[in-house]
């Protein structure tokens, strides 16, 4: 059989969101962070809001976001991505703006600019990325790096006594009346892309209801910083991270 | 009014979008003005206390690249940590207004006015090359009618605009005259007037970026020597000053801001001791006033760059008269203002006698 008798429009099985542009994704194969991009596309695809979204890159492995997302976009300084989304929001209130943001970049550098985002309940959508580790700059140990992890600032593994304990910002910004939703996904498998994809819908969705602040966690690995094939990290990341990230809702709206 | 509230209206006035902000003394009038004013409540301009100086000025950078009038205040610490989103707004091409109302450093240094955060405003302050056009106003009615300049030119230039104040013209009352009040852009004005802005991105065009990022090194030089050619333009086409009692003059000092104010006592003084002194007064910190002073240099014979500094802008002088005459520096720091007849004793002791 020709290839060209193969590929038919009813062959069809599957298609990239028509918000990715051509550009080869810069991320590592077997890394989360494609999957993730590709949610959020779909998501803002699917509600036909494209026109109507802007984005904000980090610092980080997805500083380049922009290059692969089909929307306006800001990259923001390290850290900082919830105070540039809070100005976009307040001053264009009618449309759609998230932030996508690393570990390193959301739960270190820029902790303070997530929290008060978040306590103040801006109506934006943050979607987290937390792999335990700086990827971009080689694998270094990040904030939620865990107890005992090996990275390549924390060689004999994370001693939690010396170099303190991981954090749950997660757990933390659920406490705060501003966010409205809160929840730890993964992207691991396809069960997981489903859940995560609907969380994330549930999160934009609850923006278009002037709700607050959604708050998105995926956890997922970084197979290159974790020194692991693919599949390994992925193993590894259910044996390890999961126990102590679990994932599931942290907050859910209640509704009266 | 108070130079601190002028300014704080002439933003409402200007038709701002935005204001974000963090207190820090001797500025703190300016964010309590707006939320005393409600400006959210006419125009329709936000104004936010945000939880740092640092997300401040992100949130000026945020609302700056959807093509907002935004703008932030603070004083010499906070503009430090200001720094690091005003080289990226440089390096993204980002119209906005800063103002600093500069207190006696380094450090936490002292409540009290200051210059000493000339060379922070001229040469830099925050990482890589870039310039910013610097407006150092010497009246509460130029902190007013700055706001509106300083808007003006950072869209002009696509370029972030620093008004150097000190706690003197913030502080001190002064009779004003406000300019009407502009409409806010709409929309539709913001997408001509901005093509460039992250408004969301629509079918007829492709999409915007903002970013003061480029990994290519070809094509970032391409970048940064666009940004040179801009700051060319701005010394070409920007440079403003005020000539005081010059045209007889044998000596100037030269001096900005609240030191300018203090001269012009001290013209008086020294006119009366017979001493032909005039002042020029550079209103554009950059781009510096050179040729105008190149040109006294051929007139006078010294100069005495009057600052609230150890000797900053004297710097500029030199390198604007090049050698044709001796120029000296006077100033006092850590909060102290110097008095006219110290300036005068000054001048008469290194320029006249020295």
């Amino acid at each position: 059989m020709d290839i060209k008798d193969i590929i038919k429009p009813e062959n069809l099985v599957y298609s990239k969101s028509k918000l990715f542009t051509d550009k080869a994704l810069s991320y590592c194969p077997g890394c989360g962070h494609g999957t993730a991009h590709k949610l959020v596309l779909q998501t803002i695809e699917e509600m036909g809001i494209e026109s109507e979204t802007i984005g904000v890159a980090p610092v980080g492995c997805s500083v380049l976001a922009y290059e692969f997302m089909d929307i306006d976009i800001q990259q923001a300084s390290h850290g900082r991505a919830p105070a540039v989304a809070t100005a976009i929001k307040r001053l264009m209130p009618e449309k759609f703006v998230f932030t996508y943001q690393g570990d390193g970049d959301l739960a270190a550098i820029g902790t303070a600019e997530t929290i008060h985002a978040c306590n103040r309940g801006e109506n934006i959508v943050i979607i987290f990325i937390n792999n335990g580790i700086y990827g971009m700059t080689g694998g270094q140990m990040a904030p939620t790096t865990i107890a005992k992890m090996k990275t390549s600032t924390s060689p004999y593994g994370r001693d939690t006594a010396i170099m303190g304990n991981p954090l749950k910002i997660t757990e933390l910004v659920a406490q705060l009346p501003g966010v409205y939703y809160c929840t730890r996904q993964a992207v691991h498998t396809a069960a997981a892309v489903r859940k995560a994809k609907k969380a994330i819908r549930q999160a934009f969705e609850n923006q278009k209801l002037k709700k607050g602040l959604s708050f998105v966690e995926i956890v997922s690995n970084c197979n290159s910083g974790w020194k692991m094939t693919p599949v390994d990290s992925n193993i590894w990341m259910e044996n390890n991270m999961f126990p102590f990230y679990p994932l599931g809702d942290i907050k859910v709206p209640t509704e009266k | 009014m108070k130079g601190n509230e002028a300014i704080a209206e002439a933003f409402i006035r200007a038709g701002a979008d935005g204001y974000f902000g963090y207190p820090i003394t001797p500025q703190s009038e300016v964010l309590e003005y707006l939320m005393a004013q409600k400006p959210y409540e006419t125009t329709g301009m936000v104004v936010l206390q945000a939880e740092s100086e640092v997300a401040a000025i992100n949130m000026v950078y945020g609302g700056a690249g959807c093509g907002k009038k935004v703008v932030t205040s603070s004083s010499s610490p906070g503009i430090s940590l200001k720094a690091e989103g005003i080289s990226y707004m440089a390096g993204a091409e980002l119209p906005c207004l800063v103002v600093n109302v500069v207190r006696g450093g380094p450090g936490l240094g002292t409540i009290q006015p200051s210059q000493g955060d000339y060379f922070q405003s001229t040469k830099g302050g925050g990482h890589g090359d870039y310039k910013l056009i610097v407006l150092a106003p010497a009246s509460v009615q130029e902190m007013a009618d700055f706001a509106k300049l300083g808007f003006e030119l950072a869209f002009k230039y696509r370029t972030p605009v620093m008004i150097q104040s000190d706690g003197v013209i913030g502080q001190m009352m002064e009779k004003v005259e406000l300019f009407e009040q502009m409409p806010r852009w709409t929309n539709e004005e913001i997408k001509k007037i901005s093509p460039w802005a992250t408004v969301g991105k629509t079918p007829d065009r492709e999409r915007n970026i903002i970013t003061s990022l480029d990994l290519d090194p070809a094509r970032q030089e391409r970048h940064v020597y666009k940004l040179g050619a801009k700051y060319k333009e701005i010394e070409e086409n920007e440079v403003r000053f005020e000539k005081i009692q010059c045209d007889d003059a044998e000596y100037i000092f030269v001096a900005y801001g609240s030191s300018a104010r203090i001269c012009q006592k001290s013209i008086e003084i020294a006119r009366a001791k017979g001493i032909k002194v005039g002042l020029l007064r550079p209103i554009t910190l950059f781009p510096f006033p050179k040729k105008v002073l190149n040109k006294l240099a051929d007139q006078v014979k010294g100069m005495l760059t009057v600052e609230m500094s150890l000797g900053q802008m004297i710097e500029d002088v030199q390198l604007a008269v090049n050698g044709k005459v001796k120029v000296e520096h006077y100033g006092r720091v850590g909060g102290m203002i110097p008095s006219p007849d110290e300036i005068v004793a000054a001048l008469e002791q290194k320029i006249i006698g020295g």
